[in-house]
């Protein structure tokens, strides 16, 4: 049976159906879970996508956290089911509080909208199980709050722990220890300013993302195996 | 009894203050070369219904932590204001 995908749409979200392409590309099946609904539904895996959530008013993913989707998105989390935050995703669950640290305006004020290289950084997680360490990928970014901090104890962490997922190769955003995304202890739930899903076909002139992509799409089998 | 209240939300001093940085280099550029520690910052104002100032503090401190200001990166002070 395919995975199945949920992708949250918040008020704001715009990259969500080229989430649901590209994992539909991929054999997955993907369904669009609305943010005002207090539940993910039955499915496998759970991407928060890239957009402007609630209008990023006040900061980004600031109010998009309180908003009932969440609560379920958290749970599903802690039951280990794999969570990915994709762009303004990863601002609204670094804001939520499943991945620590914040994402802040990029030095020099500048928004990037660039293909850059990112090199893998760890394989245990749910976004990075069939990738190897040490590849590096060609992924676009579209941000103006991609500029990832955090403590210096949680940074010590974050390295001990082997949870860097991805880092940028030439930092285009000053992003701490050039850090592109990270994950939690378990490795199931990432978040990424990068978009896999606009690097999954050769056609948008990378496919790189898809060994990403694919590695939700297992890690989402492996879930619904689980529970079963 | 109802209160004005101004919050102002700052820079954690130590992180990259990317708005205050880049406003820092170009004053310079106009001939203002005598400028340093610039910093931005957010003020929020509000009405709020309270029995006391300090029921008030106390709803504005909760209300700081949980929406108003990231405790990542930024600080907040409160203040009261003339009600008008």
């Amino acid at each position: 049976m395919a995975a199945k995908v949920g992708v949250v749409l918040f008020p704001g979200t715009n990259c969500e159906l080229d989430v649901q392409w590209a994992v539909e590309q991929l054999g997955g099946e993907a369904m669009l879970l609305w943010h005002g609904d207090a539940t993910v539904r039955d499915v496998d895996a759970v991407v928060v996508p890239g957009g402007f959530a609630h209008g990023d008013y006040l900061r980004t993913g600031a109010i998009a956290r309180f908003s009932p989707v969440m609560d379920a998105v958290a749970a599903f989390a802690a039951a280990g089911g794999p969570v990915v935050g994709i762009c303004n995703g990863f601002q609204v669950i670094t804001e939520a509080g499943l991945l620590p640290g914040a994402l802040q305006k990029n030095a020099g004020l500048t928004f990037v909208c660039d293909t850059v290289e990112l090199r893998v950084e760890t394989s245990r997680t749910v976004l990075t199980n069939l990738a190897t360490v040490g590849d590096v990928l060609r992924i676009p970014i579209n941000h103006f709050e991609g500029n990832y901090v955090c403590d210096p104890d949680t940074l010590a962490a974050l390295r001990a722990e082997d949870r860097i997922v991805v880092r940028y190769v030439d930092n285009p955003n000053g992003s701490l220890d050039d850090i592109a995304g990270i994950c939690n202890e378990a490795g199931n739930v990432v978040g990424l300013m990068p978009h896999p899903e606009r690097a999954s076909d050769l056609l948008l002139g990378s496919e790189d993302g898809v060994v990403l992509l694919q590695s939700l799409l297992a890690a989402a089998t492996d879930h619904a195996a689980a529970r079963a | 009894m109802r209160f004005a209240i101004r919050i102002d939300v700052t820079h954690v001093p130590g992180v990259l203050d990317p708005q205050g940085a880049t406003v820092e280099r170009a004053l310079p550029a106009l001939g203002y070369t005598n400028v340093g520690a610039v910093s931005i910052s957010k003020t929020i104002r509000l009405q709020l219904d309270a029995d006391s100032e300090a029921a008030a503090l106390t709803q504005v401190d909760e209300m700081c932590h949980k929406l108003l200001a990231n405790p990542v990166i930024e600080r907040y002070t409160v203040s009261f204001e003339e009600l008008v």
